[in-house]
């Protein structure tokens, strides 16, 4: 009834139609969705790189690629993976689902909005592009390190702009978030009655909106030292190389929370919901998701145990980066205690969030083995950190990206996604995702480095075992792809709360969401 | 849990109509970077790029800002609006703090950290004999041909530059006042001198780098003094245009009988950001130019 007043009273004219609708779009579910689809497709974009350079390390010697052009593939897969694929992903969750969560019509800035997301295929083309320039894509790793960011070629130059790029994107849609988490919500959704994902993207915000012109100060110095004869990270000139470690990581260490503390978030959702049972200990995962953040500041030469630092230095970043483990200890207990008597069932959403916290957690325990500083020095840049930061960020953020994609399907598509397909994309990705990675932690602690074509002959049957996984793990993906159209085009009708568990605002609105929701502020009480 | 009945006071939240300016943003910064890459790398194409880069991102600024302010003044901004308005400048503030944070953080790792550990162990006693770890430095290696430079000095027109951004940031707070207590006068007059005191900032800045090269043979490439200082007074001095270019658009909004009040997001935002790159100024001031 209300809907229909409104239609009256404000008359929403048709608006576009056909592409210009996608591109002029101030619609936080048409902008949350595109985000999906572009994360997706630069998803595949990166796990072609990751199986191109997976291909070449199935056997020792060269078979597929040159060493030059290896190296631009393990670049632009970080590069890719982490600004194209896991960022904009979560973004568009927090686009679709922040202000239903809310009780809010739409984002605070809903022009702004559209300009965050539409930032993002200028910034993939540079990067891509870059590849078809002299001398190729950048190739110094995904943390850019001076000097050898300092001498590449122009591919270089057109990753530190698309960085940029990105960065503004990541700013703005950050401080969205920020001011719709903190003005819109409806009369009587206070901040601790908040669902926790969007406690956990307020925090992420604050991270993104702190660290990222981080990153742009540290690209625009490399960026001068290249072409204008600065001398930040030239020992002849007065600075050093480290220097740029230390700024990199300023912004690289909160940015792995950005990564994982929204899947902290949609992990919280989902638990509770096939649980049946409230979250346990909903205060204490909002104070743990708060530490996390405010520690990750201070924790970022861990990365650089082995660049040389003074042992007072080295203590500080060992003890607070092990302190770390205490909020993310929380949150674990508090996820297995909302399950402990909980009518528990196993759809799939449930599948991966449960596989998700079986998996992250071993990601976490190896990242407290990298954090001992005396054997850091023995692993860093070995197998064993690729495979530690491969089961926090692919086990980690993707599965909880997974989960959530999973869970509210329903509510985008207003059909249920198919639970047979769903299952077999959960158990493909969860094997194949271990027989890929769990070989990778004994290669590592057999020694062989990361970041090269080649390898002695000790390591060949887990580089083979590896390859084979990673193949399985990427052609796994298609399932969802298939799980994703059939779920757009047909299926069983979903009803307005899809899961019988599922408690929230999102669950009043009818499935598919209407295109425009809470354009009057429900109450909550 | 809940039901969905308009709430008194609860104030209809202004959402936009689709627009076309984001898009033209986009296609603005891509070919601002695809020409900037260009033009570094010395293709022809690159200038071209670049400056139509600039072009449609100045039509787009206009326009964006053009309706915004239409919006505005035709009252379709309720309270929540306004609200949102001044949580987002914060939160962009603070993020440019952040950002000037990367560059200053670069000049305290080089003055407390890596020159004093270039002349000092192996690096004095092997590598770079007799290299002194005193400030103001272009590192312990000069390329041959390129003359000793001579650091700016804090006293001259650094000094007056504080003052005349101290005194903007005073005749900004009573154009406020002005405008507050429905003195039009006044806040024309306060916001007109202090644009006035932003440009001369900006011309004396222009003036001392002139000096600078000319003179003082202190240029970008001299070593990591040349590379902080250049960066930082750049950045700074970037930002001080931007925002007497929002104190300008605000004068002439205020001159077309703008703003009233208790509604005046644009004028408080560009005062926020002016007080902003004053504060920067004095941490530049006593960190580059005097210690």
């Amino acid at each position: 009834m209300a809907a229909v007043t409104h239609e009256q009273l404000h008359g929403h004219h048709p608006g576009p139609t056909g592409l210009m609708r996608w591109i002029t779009t101030t619609n936080h579910k048409d902008i949350g969705t595109m985000y999906m689809i572009f994360s997706f497709i630069m998803f595949l974009s990166g796990g072609v790189m990751a199986l191109t350079i997976r291909a070449e390390l199935f056997q020792p010697g060269l078979q597929v690629v040159q060493p030059e052009f290896f190296n631009q593939l393990t670049t632009m897969h970080g590069l890719v993976m982490v600004f194209g694929a896991i960022m904009p992903a979560f973004v568009g969750f927090a686009n679709w689902m922040i202000p239903l969560m809310i009780g809010a019509s739409d984002m605070a800035f809903a022009r702004m909005n559209n300009w965050s997301f539409w930032l993002l295929p200028p910034a993939a083309v540079l990067l891509l592009g870059s590849f078809f320039v002299p001398g190729g894509a950048s190739a110094a790793g995904w943390t850019l390190y001076a000097p050898l960011s300092v001498q590449m070629g122009m591919g270089m130059d057109l990753a530190i702009f698309a960085i940029h790029i990105m960065g503004i994107s990541s700013i703005m849609g950050a401080i969205n978030i920020v001011v719709t988490v903190l003005n819109m919500r409806a009369p009587g959704m206070t901040l601790m009655k908040m669902p926790l994902f969007c406690w956990t993207w307020l925090i992420t915000a604050y991270l993104l909106i702190a660290v990222m012109p981080v990153l742009a100060g540290a690209v625009t110095m490399i960026l001068t030292d290249r072409h204008f004869g600065t001398s930040f990270f030239n020992a002849a000139g007065g600075g050093d190389p480290v220097m740029y470690q230390h700024i990199f990581w300023f912004f690289g260490h909160p940015e792995v929370y950005i990564m994982i503390l929204p899947a902290f978030g949609i992990v919280s959702q989902i638990i509770p919901a096939f649980a049946r049972k409230p979250l346990f200990g909903y205060a204490s995962m909002v104070y743990a998701t708060a530490s996390i953040a405010i520690l990750s500041f201070a924790v970022w030469a861990h990365h650089m145990f082995a660049t040389g630092m003074p042992a007072a230095g080295q203590l500080f970043f060992m003890y607070a980066t092990m302190l770390i483990a205490v909020p993310t200890g929380v949150k674990v207990f508090n996820w297995v205690a909302t399950m402990w008597r909980g009518a528990m069932t196993f759809e799939t959403p449930m599948l991966w969030a449960t596989g998700f916290i079986f998996v992250f957690t071993m990601g976490g325990f190896t990242g407290l083995i990298c954090a001992i500083a005396p054997i850091d020095i023995q692993v860093q840049d070995t197998y064993y950190v690729v495979a530690h930061f491969h089961y926090v960020l692919v086990a980690g953020s993707l599965f909880a990206l997974f989960a959530g994609a999973y869970y509210w399907l329903p509510k985008w598509t207003g059909h249920m996604p198919s639970e047979g397909l769903g299952k077999l994309h959960f158990w493909c990705s969860i094997v194949f995702f271990n027989i890929t990675f769990f070989p990778m932690h004994f290669l590592g602690l057999a020694g062989m480095p990361r970041r090269i074509p080649d390898y002695a002959l000790q390591f060949a049957d887990f580089n083979a075992m590896a390859s084979i996984g990673a193949f399985g793990f990427g052609l796994s993906q298609l399932i969802f792809l298939v799980v994703v159209v059939k779920c757009v085009r047909g299926g069983e009708r979903a009803a307005a709360r899809a899961w019988e568990g599922a408690e929230g605002l999102e669950w009043t609105v009818p499935s598919p969401a209407p295109h425009h929701t809470f354009e009057e502020a429900p109450i909550v009480r | 849990m809940s039901q969905t009945t308009a709430v008194r006071g609860f104030d209809h939240y202004f959402v936009p109509e689709p627009s076309k300016y984001p898009i033209f943003g986009s296609a603005a910064l891509l070919l601002f970077g695809a020409g900037s890459a260009l033009w570094l790398n010395d293709v022809a194409s690159g200038p071209w790029l670049f400056f139509a880069g600039v072009a449609i991102l100045i039509y787009m600024l206009f326009g964006w800002f053009g309706q915004v302010v239409r919006e505005s003044e035709s009252g379709q901004y309720g309270r929540r609006v306004g609200l949102s308005f001044r949580w987002s400048m914060g939160w962009f503030i603070f993020s440019e703090v952040m950002f000037f944070a990367a560059f200053f953080g670069a000049l305290f790792y080089a003055r407390v950290l890596s020159v004093p550990w270039l002349a000092s162990g192996d690096n004095a006693a092997l590598l770079w004999q007799g290299f002194s770890s005193a400030w103001p430095t272009s590192g312990p290696y000069t390329p041959s041909g390129a003359e000793p430079f001579t650091p700016m000095g804090a006293w001259g027109i650094p000094a007056i530059n504080t003052l005349i951004l101290l005194t903007s940031g005073v005749t900004l707070t009573w154009a406020h006042h002005g405008l507050l207590g429905n003195r039009r006068g006044q806040l024309k007059l306060g916001l007109f001198a202090t644009i006035v005191l932003g440009a001369v900032f900006i011309g004396l800045q222009a003036y001392e780098y002139g000096h600078a090269y000319a003179d003082l043979n202190l240029r970008l490439d001299s070593g990591i003094y040349g590379s902080t200082f250049y960066l930082l007074t750049g950045f700074h001095g970037l930002h001080v245009t931007i925002g007497a270019i929002m104190l300008a658009v605000m004068l002439f909004r205020v001159l077309a009988g703008h703003f009233s009040p208790q509604h005046h997001f644009g004028f408080e935002a560009a005062a926020w950001y002016w007080h902003f790159v004053d504060v920067v100024w004095l941490i530049l001031f006593i960190v580059v130019y005097w210690l």
